[in-house]
């Protein structure tokens, strides 16, 4: 095998290896929150002391999937960086603008319910979605 | 910018999966060089011209915008 292929080899690995650990930390963040939103409710009755640990479980985990997201960015070749970087930056837009304005409309009686954080992950986690897609689409 | 990675890697009879290879980055990644959508970083310009055992300016052409000139500014 040529220097080369040895290199592409390691490279494949390495990007295949960080893509699997950013989804088992995505998950694992995912089941952590779902403990602390549902934990003090239907688990231990609003213990402070579990509520407390699963507040810290969630944290770390969600730490650990930070770190897993920026070694799955170094895994990446410069024109899927690029495609990444552009999503990301539409994305904070997004959000930053809308969030803006999410929580203005209570104020002002647009709306009548209490803005909701979980409406805004799910708009920017769409928007991330599209973005990618878009530059893979344009790159393509 | 202009580069003549198409025709180098035609030459060789490389496809984009191979050269992708060699270099270490997708092929979507060539793909977009070859049609000019993408401009790659200096350190994969130089990868390239290692590669293909030429000068960087053998390879990647820079396109000056209109009006823009790349003569210093004594010349002018």
């Amino acid at each position: 095998m040529s220097k080369s292929e040895q290199n592409a080899e390691v490279w494949q690995t390495t990007l295949k290896r960080s893509t699997l650990s950013l989804g088992l930390w995505s998950g694992s963040w995912l089941l952590s929150t779902a403990l602390l939103a549902f934990g003090p409710r239907f688990l231990w009755q609003f213990d402070t002391l579990y509520s407390l640990l699963a507040l810290m479980l969630n944290l770390g985990v969600g730490a650990v999937m930070i770190r897993a997201n920026i070694r799955q960015v170094q895994a990446m070749d410069e024109l899927a960086r690029k495609i990444f970087l552009d999503a990301a930056a539409i994305t904070l837009g997004v959000g930053l603008v809308c969030a803006c304005s999410y929580g203005i409309m209570e104020d002002i009686r647009l709306i009548s319910f209490e803005p909701d954080i979980s409406h805004l992950m799910i708009l920017m986690g769409l928007t991330f979605l599209v973005g990618v897609l878009a530059g893979n689409r344009r790159y393509r | 910018m202009k580069n003549r990675l198409k025709v180098l890697r035609a030459e060789r009879d490389w496809t984009q999966a191979q050269l992708a290879q060699a270099l270490g980055v997708s092929r979507q990644t060539i793909n977009a060089i070859e049609t000019g959508k993408f401009d790659p970083s200096l350190p994969l310009a130089f990868k390239v011209a290692r590669l293909f055992g030429l000068p960087i300016e053998a390879i990647f052409q820079d396109e000056p915008a209109q009006g823009q000139s790349l003569q210093p500014a004594a010349q002018r």
